[in-house]
């Protein structure tokens, strides 16, 4: 059976192959930063599970001390701007198929085989088919981009190289956010900020309610960097309380608008690093803010619309 | 209280723009000793989170076949394709990616999209290569375009793939008032999930239609 550990041995010997490839950059004299942090962090993916707490911990503050003293790679070599236009003339269309190949078959996996069983065979396990489909989906796409464009070795590592180094340290910056939430849920921060919210704000009707509930999850959402955190806790609060219990709001309408209005808030926040910082670099923006920043009338204007919403459609 | 001073580091960390891999791991640290942890102890809460969620580096097994398809012209191959069209423009190549993106997305296939399959490699180059058939590119205008590609890949999944039944967050909602003694169906969360959908394709396709508009009158400006 393929389990999500084998797809972390993967990754990991991925970013080990990386890290490899830097400390051949031997004109490079800070080539050790990019090396060590490709490193460590292959160590995590690879050996997380077998490693004590403590030393998975101490690794997370050496990449932390790594990123803040800066990665400095080398440029990785690629092909010119003439030679990927000559390349795309000769190959044409057939270029889009290893990346469509990805999707597909991580979605017709999805799709067709449900808990991972192939015919009364466990094959994937069970509750991961996605995200491993996804992962073996990458490498047949891989295999297929390397048989249609034979590059030359060291391309096979460098390329990816590449792409890694110009994302950087934001690659890991989704997970520490992951560690933060389990952290804040741990101290229980989001119980101590929902009186904070409650508790300053009076609310004598269904419209303020629904007003504080909608325009809380965003914020809260905003600051836990996920909606699924703040649901919960905004919910407990005020949603179940004052917007159904006490002003007779329907539930269905309550709990899906209130959770759509904390995705407005997922589209204003750094703390939503997969969505907003990480893109930014994968794109190679200038201003790591920029995605928010397009965001936010969209996210304002929907946030404005849910309550509308919820005001109406929970109380018919 | 005390907690909250996790919350407090991180607001100031990003008023003062310190790095932000720094700024996540004081405010672990900070949350964790406020919590009444030790340092070893917090440590090792902090090691054991990020192990656990390692899930998320899985998609990164992409990167190669990415990086091996725009060494042999994935990018101005998509550029070519848009560039062969007549009538497209960057307006346009991004809502199409909208409806595809939210479509596909209500029908439960998030995994049809996401910024680095499919806006690094196809969206942006074809966006980029639309409006460069108006006027040519600043950088600073490039970078607009590449932000509104992303943006446009984040909005159409999140107000898309509520109206799914069996997406995490419905999931989510429907155990959180099971707690409270209230059974919910599924389909009863997603259909209140349309009317927002329908929101979001309106409010953000006049959001490209402005900028649509906006390349035009740079158009003529630059004429």
């Amino acid at each position: 059976m393929i389990r999500l550990e084998h797809l972390y041995l993967l990754t990991g010997a991925m970013f080990a192959a990386f890290a490899i490839s830097h400390l051949r950059e031997t004109d490079n004299p800070v080539r050790w930063r990019s090396a060590s942090f490709w490193g460590l962090y292959a160590v995590i993916l690879m050996a997380g599970s077998v490693l004590p707490d403590l030393a998975n911990g101490l690794i997370v503050l050496a990449l932390v001390a790594l990123a803040v003293s800066g990665l400095r790679p080398s440029v990785a070599h690629t092909t010119s701007k003439q030679g990927r236009e000559e390349s795309a003339r000769r190959l044409g269309p057939w270029l889009f198929a290893p990346a469509l190949l990805v999707p597909i078959l991580t979605i017709a996996a999805t799709l067709s085989l449900r808990e991972g069983k192939l015919g009364g065979w466990q094959l994937i396990q069970p509750g991961q088919v996605t995200l491993i489909a996804l992962g073996i989906a990458a490498v047949l796409g891989f295999a297929a981009a390397l048989l249609m464009s034979r590059p030359p070795a060291r391309a096979m590592i460098g390329e990816g190289r590449r792409l890694a180094d110009s994302v950087g340290w934001a690659m890991l910056l989704p997970q520490m956010l992951a560690a933060l939430g389990g952290l804040f849920a741990f101290a229980g921060v989001g119980e101590a900020v929902a009186p904070l919210i409650t508790g300053f704000i009076p609310i004598n009707g269904a419209w303020s309610a629904v007003i504080i509930y909608c325009v809380g999850m965003a914020v809260f959402t905003a600051i836990m960097g996920n909606a699924f955190a703040a649901f919960p806790i905004m919910t407990a609060a005020i949603g179940l309380p004052l917007v159904i219990q006490r002003f007779g709001g329907d539930p269905a309408a309550v709990c899906a608008i209130g959770m759509l209005s904390g995705f407005c808030g997922t589209l204003t926040t750094p703390m939503a690093a997969n969505y907003n910082i990480v893109p930014a670099a994968v794109l190679e923006l200038p201003d790591r803010n920029q995605v928010i920043k397009t965001q936010l009338p969209t996210a304002f204007a929907l946030l404005a619309i849910n309550i509308l919403l919820m005001r109406f459609l929970a109380f018919l | 209280m005390l907690v909250l001073s996790g919350i407090a580091v991180i607001i100031l960390g990003f008023i003062l723009r310190l790095n932000a891999m720094l700024v996540v791991a004081c405010a672990a640290l900070v949350t964790g000793l406020a919590a009444g942890l030790d340092i070893i102890a917090t440590i090792e809460r902090l090691g054991a989170a990020v192990r656990d969620s390692r899930f998320i580096a899985v998609v990164w097994l992409i990167l190669p076949m990415i990086g091996l398809l725009e060494r042999a012209g994935l990018q101005e191959q998509a550029a070519r394709l848009i560039t062969g069209l007549k009538r497209v423009t960057a307006g346009r190549v991004l809502f199409a990616y909208f409806l595809l993106r939210q479509g596909t997305a209500a029908l439960g296939l998030t995994s049809l999209g996401g910024h680095v399959q499919m806006v690094r490699p196809l969206v942006a180059p074809m966006t980029e290569a639309a409006a460069e058939r108006q006027l040519p590119l600043d950088p600073a205008l490039r970078y607009k375009l590449r932000a509104h590609a992303a943006a446009v890949d984040n909005v159409a999944l999140f107000f898309g793939e509520d109206i799914f039944i069996a997406i995490g967050s419905i999931l989510l909602m429907l155990s959180f008032l099971l707690n409270y003694g209230i059974v919910l169906t599924p389909v009863s969360l997603g259909l209140h999930a349309i009317p927002t959908a329908i929101a979001a394709l309106l409010v953000h396709g006049m959001r490209l239609q402005m900028l649509d508009r906006r390349l035009s009158r740079l158009t003529r400006i630059g004429a």
